[in-house]
């Protein structure tokens, strides 16, 4: 079930530079691919960290259409992602890149979290893709 | 029971195969209304204590569970027994506080009057030490029984902090139900919902899709479970799923609001929301009649 939010007035086309303060602050943005074809240059990869009790970034900003990487690491415990309005889950165990793919074929506001508990503060961990 | 009691009994008919008693008549007294035959029974549902939790959700952390077992012990009629169905103790990083929580919760159920307690683990009680906490105080995690012709199931889905029942449980039930008629009166007893309520919420099991899947033969099967702090009546085809109220906070209704934040405590209304259920199992027809009852009043 998507649930939507008062979106957030980000970057509308955002490239490469303005992505890292971005992420930076919790927030990923979904850019143009730098003149490349999506074809050529394959999915963007995002990286994501799941760490107490917080994804970083929390936040993920997609275009509707895109083929998105996600690259997850977990530098504590293990963890899990789970996005479930585009089935998409994988355990995140230390010391690996856990790597899942999804095309955002529609938009809205979606929730992912940690369904695998870790600790104290694991059911506040979540975060939210945002397709736009 | 005679047509008419009978017939009024249905009236009361919820969702198939249960009935729901509105909670001002008491459970004891619905089934007194429907004739109680010698098999009937009733026991207590507790769910969700989080002994330990602190913060403003629950300003009387420390006092609701004592107001919980004092309004069970206050029933008219006592209970064949009562089932605890998970996270009785909050969740903490520390295995020494883990276990002085679950000590303090035996102490404290003890003084019950009934003594027959049953037992099931959340995941706060489990899935940092997949379960062994849990077990050396109250005993296995998945386990059987029967009392008065219903054969009872108790599945474990939160000591694989995945929330997965796992192939080895699954293959244990599996062979369980074979040894029961397909008309057996069977009552599951689990924390996480077994289908995916919410799975957004964490409200899910991965495989609670298998366990049921090996329910659907049998064509009396009726599940009571906890971990959503609320009532929540779901059917998977013929299996009824019942979630129960907690005894520390309320959570919203699934998907009502972005994050499952806990409802405030509203000093006006103090415990609303909490809550423990009472069920009148029937024997002929298969029927359990629910009575919601409120922690204290409020």
């Amino acid at each position: 079930m998507a649930i939507d939010h008062q979106r957030r007035s980000l970057i509308g086309a955002a490239g490469a530079c303005a992505v890292a303060p971005l992420v930076a602050r919790g927030v990923a943005v979904a850019g143009p691919l730098m003149g490349l074809s999506a074809a050529a240059a394959g999915p963007r990869v995002i990286k994501v960290i799941a760490k107490k009790f917080v994804y970083v970034p929390s936040e993920i900003r997609v275009r509707s259409g895109e083929t998105v990487e996600l690259q997850l690491t977990a530098p504590e415990v293990p963890m899990g992602f789970n996005l479930p309005d585009f089935a998409v889950r994988t355990d995140v165990m230390p010391g690996k890149v856990a790597k899942v793919r999804f095309t955002a074929d529609k938009a809205g506001t979606f929730t992912f979290l940690c369904d695998v508990f870790c600790g104290t503060g694991h059911e506040d961990m979540s975060g939210t893709v945002v397709v736009t | 029971m005679n047509d008419l009691d009978r017939r009024q009994f249905l009236q009361l008919a919820g969702l198939g195969g249960v009935v729901l008693v509105s909670a001002a008549t008491g459970a004891a007294r619905a089934a007194d209304a429907m004739g109680g035959a010698a098999e009937d029974f009733w026991f207590v549902q507790l769910s969700d204590l989080h002994w330990g939790f602190e913060g403003p959700p629950n300003p009387d952390a420390k006092g609701t569970l004592p107001k919980a077992i004092a309004a069970v012990n206050a029933l008219d009629r006592q209970p064949d027994f009562v089932i605890f169905t998970g996270d009785l103790t909050h969740t903490t990083d520390d295995p020494r506080e883990r276990r002085k929580r679950m000590a303090e919760v035996k102490s404290m159920v003890g003084e019950l009057k009934v003594k027959t307690l049953r037992f099931i683990a959340g995941e706060h009680d489990a899935s940092l030490d997949n379960g062994k906490a849990f077990i050396e105080n109250f005993g296995e995690t998945h386990y059987t029984f029967d009392h008065k012709g219903v054969h009872f199931i108790v599945l474990d889905n939160v000591s694989d902090p995945g929330a997965s029942l796992g192939q080895a449980q699954l293959d244990w039930l599996a062979a369980d139900l074979r040894t029961q008629p397909a008309d057996a009166r069977i009552v599951v007893f689990t924390h996480r919902p077994l289908f995916d309520l919410y799975p957004q919420w964490d409200w899910a099991t991965r495989d609670g899709a298998k366990a049921v899947e090996l329910l659907m033969p049998h064509a009396n099967v009726t599940v009571f479970y906890g971990h959503i702090h609320q009532e929540n009546h779901h059917m998977t085809g013929h299996i009824a799923h019942h979630s129960a109220k907690s005894l520390i906070f309320a959570l919203p209704a699934p998907g009502s609001q972005p994050k499952r934040t806990p409802f405030a405590w509203d000093a006006d209304h103090p415990y609303q929301g909490l809550g423990f259920r009472e069920i009148a199992a029937h024997r002929s027809p298969v029927e359990y009649a629910l009575t919601e009852l409120p922690v204290a009043k409020g």
